[in-house]
């Protein structure tokens, strides 16, 4: 999927508008703000440069006070090391993280549908309810969870945790798409539907799902991320044998010893992925994270 | 019959969701809340009720004090995490609110921590913040050596007493650029009128940023800080990943993890419980506003 195929954001989705363009002159208070700016940059950018010099060394090209410069020798020994050491799970992942995305999007379109538009009694206390649920500490459940997930017979490992995704996105998936509804649906479209008998279900299927392809964008990102990235749910339910990256990565990383060239290709490998994801859909991907302050 | 007819087909739509976060989210906060009322310490689990015994220990009968501890260093990270991301997110995106050339490239920049885990970012704050000095000093403390500025020097997370101010680190850098957003939404929310007038009457730049812009923005702060509060109680993934479990950097969500280990139930449900607590005090009220505010809107 490229930026291109999709249509652009509306406001809802795209909260930064680009501000209006005026020319101002190039006097020395903006001269500091460009060094300022630019300073940041490089601040911000300072490890990703030690994970991509790091992972392109071998042997004793790797210390602590060599740490800065760049590899004597390049090679690709670690990257291949790491790849070893990481590719089950990073499948696994992948296994993860895109029918979670999926399941969690139709489920968040549909109840958003229904809180953005049927105002029964009780509604606004309900979305309440359900917002709770995306700010707790998940440790708060996690206890019984475990007993439960064995218990109700689900496998231990990837599907467990497709299962607790998407449960515990409901809430952030249902607001995005309640504020998408709320700000970009207009109330005649649905009306008119009802007015001509359709029935909840086809104005929804028919009507609304064609032109909610934005909302699905920055769920299915956001979804797909978070999954992708947990460590909390991956540690308390599954383990190196049958859990995600972030697992297998921490045991590659924090070993007694760790091979700290092999550990940053890993940690790049790792977050590969969701930086393309990033890079390529950016805008949308920042749609999700003004969702999770709530107001839309 | 006919408000069933009128609400109806929404409830079906709606209802398994609810029923899933009613077990799934209440029922098992329920469930913990038990667990941490009984003695249930090891995993053969005699479920006797023992009151608010387990809760009172912590503070009270813990090796070491070791709950309090743990209380101190989340109370020392969240002070300086707050403190910092708010100051870079504003400092950013009032560098870039006035429009810059490559705005674009900029908020790409200084966003893309947030599109990395932890788990990951971890791997190479680990080795920026490798305690050594002088000669054998790498990371950040070969930075500052480099610029002369050795007395910024520090043992960063192994430090006793304020280590856990640089455990923050990370996390700053994580979550500043998120923050910026926030507040580059807010700046860009403001009605442009707003400050043509401000400028027809005369207003200096600091007089319109101090009385007209900052003020339009109190909202924005209030939610970031809400967030990153509430993330902040959370911290798990970077802990776990940059130190490991251990005494030095725990925190409350890494002692249920601990506590769990050595099967001890009932202690790792008080604890989770007081967490579930500090959490909701921040983000109830929050939720409660937000909510009446958007109804008078």
């Amino acid at each position: 999927m490229t930026t291109s195929s999709v249509a652009s954001p509306p406001s809802a989705i795209e909260p930064i508008a680009p501000r209006p363009k005026t020319r101002r002159p190039f006097g020395p208070g903006s001269i500091v703000k460009y060094l300022l700016a630019i300073f940041f940059v490089v601040v911000v950018l300072m490890p990703l440069y030690v994970l991509i010099v790091t992972s392109f060394k071998a042997g004793s090209d790797i210390g602590v006070t060599s740490q800065w410069n760049l590899p004597s020798h390049w090679t690709v020994s670690s990257w291949s090391k790491a790849w070893t050491a990481l590719q089950p799970s990073f499948i696994r992942t992948f296994e993860l993280a895109v029918p979670v995305a999926l399941i969690s999007s139709i489920v968040g379109a549909a109840n958003g549908f229904v809180l953005s538009r049927w105002r029964f009694p009780g509604a606004d206390v309900v979305f309440t309810l359900i917002l709770f649920g995306m700010f707790i500490p998940y440790q708060a459940v996690m206890i019984p969870l475990r007993e439960i997930v064995t218990t109700i017979g689900i496998q231990p490992g990837i599907p467990t945790l497709i299962f607790v995704h998407c449960i515990y996105g409901i809430p952030i998936c249902t607001l995005i798409f309640r504020n998408y509804y709320a700000t970009t649906v207009p109330e005649e479209l649905v009306e008119a539907s009802r007015v001509d008998g359709a029935g909840l279900l086809r104005t929804f299927g028919w009507i609304i799902l064609p032109i909610s392809i934005p909302g699905f964008v920055v769920t299915i990102i956001w979804q797909f991320t978070s999954a992708w990235n947990d460590y909390l749910f991956a540690i308390f339910l599954a383990n190196t044998r049958n859990g995600p990256i972030t697992i297998a990565l921490n045991a590659l990383a924090g070993a007694q010893s760790p091979d700290y060239a092999a550990s940053m290709a890993g940690a790049l490998i790792t977050s590969l992925p969701t930086l393309v994801v990033y890079v390529l859909l950016g805008r949308w991907f920042i749609g999700g994270l003004m969702a999770g302050s709530v107001k839309s | 019959m006919r408000r069933l007819r009128q609400w109806g087909p929404g409830l079906a739509l709606l209802s398994p969701s609810l029923i899933l976060l009613a077990v799934f989210v209440y029922g098992l906060i329920a469930w913990t809340l038990k667990v941490s009322v009984s003695d249930e310490h090891t995993a053969l689990g005699s479920k006797g009720f023992v009151g608010l015994d387990n809760y009172t220990k912590l503070f009270t009968d813990d090796i070491n004090d070791r709950f309090v501890h743990s209380l101190k260093n989340l109370l020392i990270f969240t002070a300086v995490f707050l403190v910092g991301t708010m100051f870079f997110g504003l400092l950013w995106a009032f560098l870039l609110e006035r429009g810059v050339r490559a705005e674009g490239f900029f908020r790409t920049v200084y966003l893309f921590p947030m599109a990395v885990s932890f788990i990951a970012s971890g791997v190479v704050w680990r080795w920026l913040m490798n305690p050594n000095k002088g000669e054998g000093a790498g990371g950040l403390n070969a930075v500052f050596g480099a610029v002369h500025l050795d007395f910024l020097q520090s043992t960063w997370w192994t430090n006793p007493n304020w280590g856990m101010a640089s455990m923050a680190i990370p996390a700053m850098w994580q979550l500043s650029g998120y923050v910026m957003a926030l507040f580059l939404a807010g700046f860009r929310g403001i009605p442009q009128e707003l400050r043509e007038a401000a400028a027809m009457d005369g207003a200096s730049t600091y007089r319109l940023y101090r009385n007209v812009i900052f003020p339009q923005l109190t909202p924005v702060a209030l939610s970031a800080l809400i967030i990153i509060g509430h993330m902040s109680m959370k911290m798990f993934d970077l802990i776990m990943s940059v130190s490991g479990p251990q005494w030095l950097t725990e925190v409350p969500a890494v002692y249920v993890w601990q506590a769990l280990l050595t099967s001890d139930y009932a202690k790792a449900a008080a604890i989770s419980i007081i967490l579930l607590l500090l959490v909701a005090v921040v983000i109830v009220p929050y939720l409660i506003y937000t909510n009446r505010a958007e109804k008078s809107s």
